[in-house]
């Protein structure tokens, strides 16, 4: 393989400790190397910056959810269509891209690695095949649990061992990665016309509450020792007062602690916190409860979160909290499509605009960034648009340049409508931290590895780590004239690479790389009534087959690479 | 005002998608630079000057500039794709997207137009002294966002779907239209001299209809309101009134809930 040596660039990686110090960062055989030969190809990154490949750790961006997202939205696919171009295959989609086109935004912009954060375990198939064909990215995706049959049945028995047994065996099936909590209870209640809006309120049926599953998620987590937490989108997501079931939800995690090999140290991952940090009691009275999750999350060390940043953009909503995306083209009157995914989960998609007119959007704009403002620890808050949800992931650079610069934030909130109700129901007016380079490293490579227990493998530049770098044409000793130069600088990378092999040069794609597919395979004791039970449930229940369940093979996983766990 | 005249001289095999056709793409250029301007002919880029003699310069802006397009463009598509200005004749029938998005200033098309001409037109006039296609005045295909100003004159007929999601502005045609007129739209008017189909209406939540001719069959959502005399395009009449549709949402002005209305001459 060859070999590169980047030399005199500003490197920030915390994983180091590294803070902007002019440094060559060396490429061998795919890794980080201590030194390579004189026959290596230089890359001169003098007043740039350079960066480990960013890690994504929360976006839609493979399987049917998102594909619905895709058929029935070809007005997403209206002007944002790119011919062929060199390497590049033709691409669509401004919410909703193609995979190829996701593939090549991601590496654009100096992103490697990704997690697509719902998968419906009955169409993991699907899930690996759009990862498949998303090109250049590391991709991995979380398995949706919380309204899952057999977890709400052996849960409701407190059998942890059974329910960590089946996570196991369900994790392998659909080539998973992680535990993936939506909307716990709530999604199966809404089968009969209900919804959880509390952590205490019943599931129909399972006589269970979110309290219940949630908890038991965590210990079943813990018990397999799974390299990420318990990933959880809680209760209530989106509607006014929702901050107090999202600090109910946090609290739950108290008394837990970390058990894994691979570093982590959470036991429990709160996704797109902007839409579970509203106060109030309804959209005129709509206000910012950042402070009080924050302040939360601050104190307790066993949690991490990210941002769910509103963008201001025309987007498509999609979530697994089906009962939510109903209430949605209620508010909006928009198109909704809705799925039930028999034993396990459900889905629904509504396009949204986030319009900066709107008191209620910009409000939420402000939340989104009063989040990661108010943490006083990067390493466990990181950047994410819930992609699609809150924007589109081709925003993180956008949304970069409003952390980073007040003054930037200053101009958006001018040019609000509603200025003055953004300022009185939000403290965004009074925020003057910007966010520096290293702590940009810290939220969006070195932290969501860390959580994702894939801190030995990517997130920083120590040799031996993987050569995912990221060199942006941003030079940190100069003063910034304008802060769109930042949101240009991070839109287009110098130079990426992924695994050792060059693939964005001058911000055009110069390869597909070699993409993997990440999933956890853990090894538990037999556990003969839980194999019983799923193949009852396949016999009883399924409207498939057990051996067309699994996602198997080249087909589905070309290019695999699991992080083996031993929990017998 | 220049006047810039194009001439079809190569038909393309495949389709020609040509939204470079508009006074605004021509604006400041030369017949030579205009030549230049690219096209694609299926999925391959192509120059204008490959397909059409070009003649005359622009004018300094789209607003200063016209353009006569000649001969056989009935594989043409998107001619006067977004024009905000100036003026555009169409000497023969043209292909799908007639004036789609445009904004502003004037198109005559002298034949026909094929399907979506003026998809999302937001102003300006299209006037079409054939047939139009379907989805007239339409939103695109899965968007809710259709025709919110300006004017279309079909003197000819017109197909299905016309109005969809329509918004704001005016549609006249003189003939006959097919099934679905104004479906789930929430603004503006249709007027159609001759005869209609079915599925008036349907799921329209603001907006009205105006037919002259007869009705095919009508929609069940649409319940009858009495009588009125109105004047319409100069012409006073009796019209029985309709309002609806009633499987769908309405919105409240000052409290009174609106609906769509549906007017058939007596
Ligand atoms: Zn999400």
């Amino acid at each position: 393989m060859s070999e590169y040596i980047i030399k005199n660039g500003h490197v920030f990686d915390p994983v180091q400790g590294i803070k902007g110090d002019k440094k060559d960062i060396a490429i061998k055989d795919g890794k980080i190397a201590d030194k390579v030969s004189s026959a290596a190809k230089v890359i001169d990154a003098a007043g740039k910056t350079v960066m480990a490949g960013a890690v994504e750790i929360h976006a839609h961006i493979a399987g049917p959810k998102v594909n619905l997202g895709r058929i029935y939205r070809p007005e997403d696919k209206l002007f944002s269509c790119t011919p062929t171009k060199g390497m590049e295959r033709m691409g669509g989609g401004a919410s909703i891209p193609t995979t190829f086109k996701t593939g090549y935004e991601y590496a654009k912009m100096g992103y490697t690695t990704a997690m697509e954060a719902a998968m419906p375990p009955l169409f993991s198939r699907h899930v690996h095949e759009e990862i498949r064909d998303t090109p250049i990215i590391d991709e991995a995706a979380f398995p949706v649990f919380g309204n899952n049959w057999f977890v709400l049945e052996y849960l409701k028995n407190q059998e942890i061992e059974n329910t960590a047994a089946y996570c196991a065996w369900l994790l392998k099936a659909t080539k998973g990665y992680a535990i993936k909590v939506v909307n716990p209870g709530g999604t199966e209640a809404w089968g009969w016309g209900l919804n959880c809006l509390t952590v205490n309120d019943p599931v129909p049926y399972f006589d269970i509450t979110p309290a219940e599953i949630i908890r038991g998620l965590i210990e079943a987590n813990e018990y397999l020792g799974l390299p990420h937490s318990m990933h959880i989108h809680p209760n209530n997501l989106g509607n006014p007062g929702c901050y107090e079931t999202t600090l109910d939800t946090l609290k739950l995690a108290e008394g837990y602690k970390a058990k894994n090999k691979f570093g982590r140290e959470q036991v429990l991952h709160l996704t797109h916190t902007q839409f579970h940090s509203y106060g109030g009691t309804n959209w005129g009275d709509f206000e910012s409860k950042a402070k009080e999750v924050t302040d939360y999350v601050n104190a307790n060390k066993n949690i991490t979160i990210d941002t769910g940043n509103v963008t201001l953009d025309e987007t498509t909503t999609m979530t697994a909290d089906g009962p939510f995306e109903h209430h949605l083209t209620g508010l909006n009157h928009l198109k909704w499509a809705n799925v039930d995914v028999e034993l396990e989960t459900a889905a629904g998609v509504v396009p949204y605009i986030y319009s900066p007119n709107i008191s209620v959007c910009a409000i939420q704009w402000a939340i989104g960034l009063e989040i990661p403002l108010l943490m006083k620890d990067p390493m466990r808050c990181y950047i994410t648009t819930d992609h699609p949800n809150a924007g589109p992931f081709t925003r993180y650079p956008r949304v970069i340049k409003w952390l980073m610069s007040a003054k930037a934030r200053e101009t958006q909130i001018n040019a609000f409508k509603h200025k003055d109700k953004v300022l009185s129901q939000t403290a965004i007016g009074t925020m003057d931290r910007e966010i520096s380079l290293y702590e940009l490293a810290q939220m969006t490579r070195a932290g969501p590895a860390k959580s994702l227990g894939l801190s030995g493998m990517c997130g920083g530049l120590a040799p031996g780590m993987d050569a995912d770098v990221a060199v942006y044409n941003f030079n940190p000793e100069k003063p910034v004239a304008n802060p769109d130069d930042i949101e240009k600088a991070f839109s287009r990378c110098a130079a990426v690479f992924k695994s050792g092999v060059q693939v964005v040069s001058n911000g055009d794609i110069v390869s597909n790389g070699n993409k993997r597919t990440l999933w956890v395979n853990v090894k538990v004791k037999d556990n003969p009534q839980v194999t019983r039970d799923i193949k009852e449930k396949f016999i009883k229940y399924y409207s498939m087959t057990q051996n067309n369940y699994e996602a198997l093979g080249h087909h589905f996983i070309p290019n695999p690479y699991a992080l083996e766990v031993d929990a017998t | 005002m220049e006047t810039v005249t194009i001439t079809l001289k190569n038909a393309p095999a495949l389709y020609l998608e040509a939204d470079t056709i508009s006074p605004d793409a021509f604006a400041g250029k030369t017949a030579a630079k205009i030549a230049e301007l690219p096209v694609f002919e299926g999925n391959v880029p192509s120059t204008l000057g490959k397909y059409f003699e070009v003649s005359g310069d622009a004018g300094a802006t789209a607003a200063d500039t016209k353009i006569i397009v000649k001969g056989d463009v009935k594989k043409v598509k998107y001619i006067g794709f977004k024009m905000t200005a100036g003026e555009l004749v169409i000497e023969k029938t043209a292909d799908q997207y007639v004036g789609a998005w445009m904004k502003g200033g004037k198109i005559l098309a002298r034949g026909d137009v094929g399907a979506f001409a003026a998809t999302a037109m937001k102003g300006g006039e299209l006037v079409v002294e054939g047939n139009a296609g379907n989805y007239l005045g339409a939103a695109y295909r899965g968007d809710w966002r259709g025709m919110s100003g300006g004017k279309i004159l079909v003197k000819g007929n017109a197909g299905s779907d016309i109005g969809m999601y329509m918004l704001g502005g005016e549609i006249v045609v003189n003939g006959n239209a097919d099934v679905h007129v104004m479906t789930h739209a929430e603004g503006g008017k249709t007027i159609i001299k001759g005869n209609a189909a079915s599925k008036l209406g349907g799921q329209m939540v603001d907006g009205t209809i105006i037919i002259f001719g007869s009705i095919e069959v009508m929609m069940p959502g649409f319940k009858p309101n009495g009588e009125v005399e109105l004047e319409v395009d100069g012409t006073k009449a009796k019209f029985a009134h309709f309002i609806g549709d009633m499987g769908e949402r309405h919105k409240k002005k000052k409290g009174v809930v609106v609906y769509g209305n549906l007017y058939k001459k007596i």
